[in-house]
């Protein structure tokens, strides 16, 4: 089985959004307005619905005379976020209607013609991927481009990337690129790029791995995401717990006011 | 040659061209922030440019209503079950099974109303899935449902057919499904929203199924009351959720985790504790007084807890909502 996966480097990425572009056309998503955000370039501002690919325009307080590429500076970076395809993933597990599927490239599917948008994946997903379209009703999310994947294709985002900021290939293939790249980043005097692939996490790995520079925390990527499932057993033991004190409860006042009749 | 010249601005023929050099910068000078610390930056501290991590909740009003009718007629089929079985008024039992069928039809009716696509209810049935809380809850809800109405049916059907013997059967059967689908029926909901990436949420996850128990009791025994019945019974359960939901409201105020912040300030944080005080001290200190009350003050005393207790157990369960929304946009990476 082939594991398939994206290495994003944000040090290579030049905020063109052809990534945005190629994904909203080959996979006919919908326009999600034109609002002016002021946060940098970035006017999509997150993932959802109808953004399946969104780049982030990372920019940090300036420092004189340190631009945006200087291995010392304050960066301003970019970075094109996905959807990160957990290898537990919170909205394939909490899916009541399995319309959330894990695919033969490991990848994490939605398939729209059963989602009922019940809208639990939701707040099941670490990352904010997921989101119900109010216009359609169901949620969407990218997709991995499973059809072009079917036909040995690249999905349509990494074809498109002019600067191979966006990568895509065997998970273990590209785990070891990046770490080649972080090495290289280093030595060149970019001290602060670093990987960002939770494998100790609870999500245990995803298939959609970061070079990043700085905190990982500046992109909104979390050092330590937290798939739901792991609450199940605490919450299951409250409710049957409770469950049990209000059947006994209720035995004991209706036994204990038994020949009352009231 | 002679159109460029026309084109070129004459206001300042007579300054020195280096002097409107100084006077540029100047005007430039005016859009230089003094302060950069107040530029929207994506920080380690704030995230990128402060802005959610992750998505809100998208349920609309109907899955609180959901909730807090669920908890009361999940707890009104347990109730109507076990008052049967230990003879309670016959008035009584019927009441409580009244309330689980209202529940029963007005729950499902809910539910599928907040669906993206309701049409599309039936693919909810196509697979069970007991990791996913929403899985379970939905077929919690159908078999409760389906023992809620056969209790309702046998008991009309042992008085008006000819079958009474068979409406007998249906009706306890009806009852033993009722009690155990009521049950989780009234907990299970605060697994599904404990079991989730929303911080408010998660971190009460065992504190949620509980809370939601003690809530959906106070509401069923507030509604029997309100259906004009006495039954010490009903004073003491309701007390005792009374007692629970007051120590729920202390436990949430005293938790100093930072991921509890919606439910102690804002809009949402104040809905908390007005559904906590109406669930908890408020008709825990009325019902104290109406053990002491005589008479028609006694009752009176009671119906005003009850009041309080529905209302305030309708109140939580929007404030818990509210609170998720709030949880989830000033959610950072951590």
């Amino acid at each position: 089985m082939t594991v398939s996966a994206f290495l994003t480097d944000s040090t290579l990425c030049i905020g063109c959004k052809a990534c945005e572009v190629a994904c909203k056309e080959w996979n006919g998503v919908s326009s999600d307005g034109y609002d002016w955000s002021g946060f940098s370039y970035d006017n999509t501002l997150a993932l959802g619905a109808r953004t399946w690919r969104h780049v982030k325009f990372v920019e940090g307080i300036p420092e004189a005379g340190k631009g945006g590429n200087d291995p010392g500076g304050s960066p301003w970076n970019f970075s094109s976020d996905v959807c990160k395809h957990c290898e537990v993933a919170g909205c394939l597990e909490a899916c009541p209607t399995g319309a959330l599927v894990r695919t033969e490239f490991e990848s994490v599917f939605l398939q729209p013609d059963i989602c009922n948008g019940c809208a639990y994946c939701v707040v099941s997903c670490p990352f904010g991927v997921l989101e119900r379209d109010e216009d359609d009703g169901r949620a969407f999310k990218c997709t991995f481009c499973y059809d072009r994947q079917k036909a040995g294709l690249t999905p349509a985002c990494a074809k498109v990337c002019p600067t191979e900021s966006i990568q895509f290939g065997e998970l273990d293939d590209l785990r070891d690129r990046a770490q080649h790249r972080v090495a290289e980043l280093q030595e060149r005097g970019v001290a602060d790029a670093m990987l960002w692939d939770p494998r100790s996490s609870s999500v245990e790995g995803t298939h959609a791995i970061f070079i990043v520079r700085g905190d990982p925390k500046m992109y909104n990527l979390p050092a330590n995401p937290q798939v739901p499932t792991q609450c199940l057993r605490a919450g299951w033991s409250s409710a049957a717990i409770a469950a049990g004190f209000m059947l006994a409860g209720t035995l004991m006042a209706f036994l204990g006011a038994g020949g009352k009749r009231l | 040659m002679s159109e460029l010249h026309r084109l070129q601005p004459e206001a300042t023929p007579e300054l020195d061209r280096e002097q409107r050099l100084v006077l540029i910068q100047r005007d430039a000078m005016q859009f230089v922030p003094s302060d950069v610390s107040g530029l929207p930056v994506a920080s380690a501290q704030k995230g990128y440019y402060e802005l959610p991590m992750l998505k809100k909740p998208s349920w609309s009003w109907e899955i609180p209503l959901y909730f807090f009718i669920g908890g009361a007629a999940g707890s009104a089929g347990m109730i109507g079950a076990v008052a049967h079985v230990t003879g309670a008024s016959t008035k009584l039992v019927r009441d409580a099974r009244k309330i689980a069928l209202a529940g029963a039809v007005l729950s499902p009716a809910l539910l599928i109303s907040d669906l993206g696509r309701p049409s599309r209810f039936l693919a909810m049935l196509r697979v069970f899935k007991p990791q996913s809380p929403m899985s379970v809850g939905v077929y919690v809800l159908m078999a409760f449902s389906a023992g809620a109405t056969a209790a309702n049916l046998g008991e009309w059907g042992e008085k008006h057919s000819s079958y009474s013997r068979l409406a007998t059967l249906m009706q306890n059967l009806g009852d033993i499904v009722a009690l155990m689908f009521g049950l989780p029926l009234v907990t299970y909901t605060g697994v599904l929203i404990g079991a989730t990436v929303i911080p408010a949420w998660s971190r009460n996850v065992a504190l949620l199924p509980a809370h939601f128990a003690a809530s959906g009791m106070a509401a069923c025994v507030g509604l029997l009351e309100l259906m004009g019945h006495e039954s010490p019974a009903l004073q003491a359960l309701g007390t005792g959720a009374a007692l629970v939901e007051t120590g729920m409201g202390a436990s949430i105020e005293l938790n100093p985790d930072p991921a509890m912040e919606p439910l102690k300030h804002g809009t949402s944080g104040w809905l908390i504790r007005l559904g906590g005080a109406l669930s908890g001290p408020v008709p825990l200190v009325l019902r104290a007084f109406s053990y002491f009350a005589k008479g028609r003050r006694a009752s009176r005393l009671r119906k005003y807890a009850a009041v309080s207790s529905v209302v305030g157990s309708a109140i939580t369960r929007v404030a818990w909502l509210h609170a998720g929304t709030v949880s989830a946009r000033t959610s950072r990476p951590a």
